[in-house]
């Protein structure tokens, strides 16, 4: 039983709440700054900053948008060559054009963000940016299967998360949550997966296989259709959307404090971390930050869920491999960590143990004696996999040089995470834009050249060292003193024992369950590293309880539409190999 | 139900029919097979279990299980949990995992089923050889859990007939394990009805 530690000052005397003003980010001085700067270099008629924002904005024309993609990325200064995301916002009803299209890119050079805004109605098409970035197809997508938005010049703009039978837009305001299409076997056969086989490859005789979405190696509901010539993959395919559980639109549904549960199940290796991620970037709207020891054990947690993700994703990728042993060393491991999660808040794997504001309840009194047991004892675990494997014979035969893919064509698809580090870039959010203060730990991020399956597992090993590294730090500083939630009536609700015994608590209580959290209007996104890379929440509010939109920021999904042109021109065994490595999540894909 | 007389092979008292108890250099020591006095040449001329063959059948049936985890989410991770080394399914005689319908006689739904997936959902459990049981393990695959949303199916009685349902969200390797133990019994009462 832990200790009630939390000593709220009341009557409350603190400011009001402050959905009734705009939302002011901090650091405003700093953005306007950046924004001139950028300003300057794609000024034209058609691009128009919108100051106030959490990072540099420009609204754009819809028809200037290629245009202006393309200078960002081109420019030898701002290099923003990554292209993080891509998605709608609806506000039915606005005179110029009810969908909102959010650009966000980010600058490996400079370490900075951008966001490009463009409005777009029903019927005009908006001008289609995969000559800029391949790695926005699926998100445009996306942005046409669940908003129906259209663009203009992409090849293959068909559903990608709903099914075939889907009527509608989704998460256009005016779509009832709870409407369903049913889906028939005659539906499914319409879908045809598209095979670009290449003319040298004309004169074969060709088989098509189809794999998953309920395959042994897909570890979830992925589906590819490869066609073979012999045993060679000459062009393959990708469907997702087995698992869309409509993250978003009960987003919209829930109040602030009710979605917590639901980002616990986006990436549901590592689901700590999305909770601090969700959690975070309500702060950052609500302008307040968390108490230092909700910070501390924030940090602590999460790098132990980034373990288990990196466990459970080696593990079933060497399965895959036929190495089964390691999958019950490396189970053992995230097993015993699983008991300090346990220990905590009660719940296993997904813990749901982030609020807005700090954490559902004090860490026990053994936390860091248990933390640091299992500081100890999880490299004997790791360190029994790396004997068995990374210098094995057969392991490399299987890995090295399988699936590799490029520096430049990690970026350009969006990659992030252990797949872009391993390819050679050190962009990791932990050290580009710190935040819980991991930039006062001692700590490195490790990179690997070559881009391929034995880089992509050698990355994943270190970092689990690294995250072992970072614990170890938080552990000898020790858990600082105070509360583990913030003391605001308006955020937090009130210790149980004082709702009982006291009229104002009551009523702070029962205004928090019934209103609800009640943020300014704005938007905001904030991003943290997730097991997999960036995993980013815009939130917007529009002053009310729920949240007028919450975008997360899937890494799988980006990642993901990579796997068919990677795989083309390997064999199927190396297609598995190559997928275990990459880790696709189907929750955070789908969402 | 014909009910059967299965006579107790007798072999080793066979064996035995020329010795006579104390004959052998064990005399006095120890009881050999076929030495004890029930086992006496003559003694177990009346001697044999009666039984339902059903009931013998579904003894063995309920013994072993193979599993077919249709995963999709969450819970397919607590399942790895629960056939992994702390937890051991093995235990109950539920560890031979297979992914091909054609060899697993039990199917494991673990997670959120989509409108998307319903139609794979049930064309898996009809090339299911009989006889087959489904487990509906955790909140979404009972009834949607609190996915009450546009794109997912609401309990997946919807597509296929469950056995056993076991809540959670997800179901802890704990719960799955008593889930299956449960459906044991269930087979072994013989209550499987399709």
């Amino acid at each position: 039983m832990s200790t009630l530690t939390r000593t709220s000052s009341l009557p409350y005397t603190g400011p009001a709440p402050t959905n009734r003003i705009a939302y002011v980010p901090a650091g405003a001085e700093r953005i306007g700054e950046r924004q001139d700067a950028i300003g300057a270099k794609i000024a034209s008629p058609g691009v128009t900053p919108q100051p106030g924002q959490d990072m540099p904005t420009f609204v754009i024309e819809r028809e200037r948008i290629v245009e202006v993609l393309r200078s960002l990325r081109d420019d030898v200064e701002l290099a923003f060559t990554l292209p993080l995301d891509l998605f709608a916002v609806d506000y039915p009803g606005r005179a110029e054009g009810r969908f909102e299209l959010v650009y966000q890119l980010y600058s490996l050079k400079n370490d900075e963000r951008v966001r490009l805004k463009v409005r777009a109605d029903e019927q005009t098409p908006v001008p289609s940016s995969l000559g800029v970035f391949k790695g926005f197809d699926w998100f445009e997508r996306e942005a046409w299967d669940l908003f129906g938005v259209k663009f203009e010049g992409h090849p293959n703009l068909r559903r990608i998360l709903t099914h075939e039978a889907f009527r509608g837009h989704a998460l256009r305001k005016d779509y009832d949550p709870a409407r369903r299409w049913l889906l028939t076997e005659k539906d499914v056969a319409r879908i045809e997966p598209k095979i670009a086989i290449p003319p040298e490859h004309h004169d074969f005789e060709h088989v098509t296989i189809n794999l998953g979405p309920s395959h042994p190696a897909t570890h979830g509901t992925l589906r590819i259709v490869a066609t073979l010539d012999g045993e060679t993959i000459v062009g393959a395919d990708t469907e997702i959307g087995y698992l869309h559980r409509c993250f978003e639109k009960m987003s919209e549904t829930h109040s602030y404090q009710q979605v917590i549960p639901f980002t616990d199940r986006l990436n549901y290796m590592s689901a700590f971390i999305n909770n601090v991620g969700y959690a975070m970037a309500v702060e950052k709207l609500l302008g307040i930050e968390a108490p230092p020891r909700a910070q501390h054990v924030r940090l602590i947690l999460s790098e132990f869920m980034r373990i288990t993700d990196h466990l459970v994703s080696i593990g079933t990728n060497l399965v895959d491999m036929g190495a089964l042993t390691n999958f019950w060393y490396l189970f053992q491991g995230r097993e015993e960590i699983y008991q300090l999660i346990e220990n905590c808040c009660g719940a296993r794997i997904l813990p749901s143990y982030a609020r807005i504001g700090g954490l559902a309840l004090d860490v026990p009194d053994d936390f860091l004696a248990d933390a640091q047991r299992l500081v100890d004892r999880i490299p004997k675990h790791i360190g029994d996999v790396d004997r068995l494997v990374s210098r094995n014979r057969i392991f490399h035969e299987r890995t090295d040089g399988i699936g590799p893919i490029s520096q430049q064509d990690a970026i350009a698809w969006g990659f992030t995470g252990p797949c872009l580090r391993a390819t050679g870039v050190p962009f990791d959010v932990r050290r580009a834009t710190p935040y819980l203060g991991y930039e006062t730990y001692d700590w490195d991020v490790p990179v690997a050249d070559g881009g391929d399956t034995l880089a992509r597992y050698l990355v994943r090993m270190e970092e689990m060292r690294q995250s072992l590294r970072i614990i170890q730090q938080a552990i000898d500083r020790g858990l600082p003193d105070g509360p583990i939630i913030i003391d605001d009536p308006y955020v937090a609700l009130p210790d149980k024992e004082r709702v009982y015994n006291e009229m104002e608590s009551l009523i702070y209580h029962f205004k928090l369950i019934m209103h609800g959290i009640l943020p300014p209007v704005g938007e905001t996104y904030f991003a943290v590293e997730g097991g997999n890379g960036e995993l980013g929440f815009y939130v917007v509010s529009d002053g009310t309880k729920n949240p007028y939109r919450v975008r997360v920021r899937p890494p799988c999904f980006a990642i993901y539409q990579a796997f068919a042109p990677m795989i083309t021109g390997q064999t199927i065994p190396d297609a598995i190999a190559t997928l275990g490595s990459l880790n696709i999540i189907a929750g955070e894909l789908d969402r | 139900m014909a009910i059967r007389k299965i006579t107790v092979d007798r072999s080793i008292i066979d064996r035995k029919a020329n010795q006579l108890p104390g004959e052998g250099p064990e005399k006095g020591v120890l009881t050999l097979p076929g030495e004890a006095e029930s086992e006496r040449p003559g003694a177990g001329e009346e001697s044999f279990i009666t039984t339902k063959l059903d009931a013998m059948v579904n003894w063995a049936r309920s013994n072993s299980l193979w599993p077919l985890p249709f995963g999709t989410a969450c819970c397919a991770i607590e399942f790895m949990s629960a056939v992994s080394s702390h937890y051991d399914m093995a235990r109950f005689g539920a560890e031979v995992v297979r992914f091909s319908p054609r060899q697993a006689d039990m199917m494991i739904v673990a997670g959120t089923i989509v409108d998307k997936m319903a139609p794979v959902l049930r064309k898996i459990y009809d090339q299911m050889p009989e006889p087959k049981y489904v487990i509906a393990m955790g909140a979404c695959a009972a009834s949607g859990g609190f996915y009450r949303a546009y794109h997912v199916v609401q309990g997946i009685d919807e597509i296929v007939p469950v056995d056993i349902w076991v809540p959670g969200c997800p179901p802890t390797p704990e719960g799955l394990i008593y889930g299956i133990l449960k459906l044991k019994e269930k087979i072994e009462r013989g209550e499987i009805r399709r």
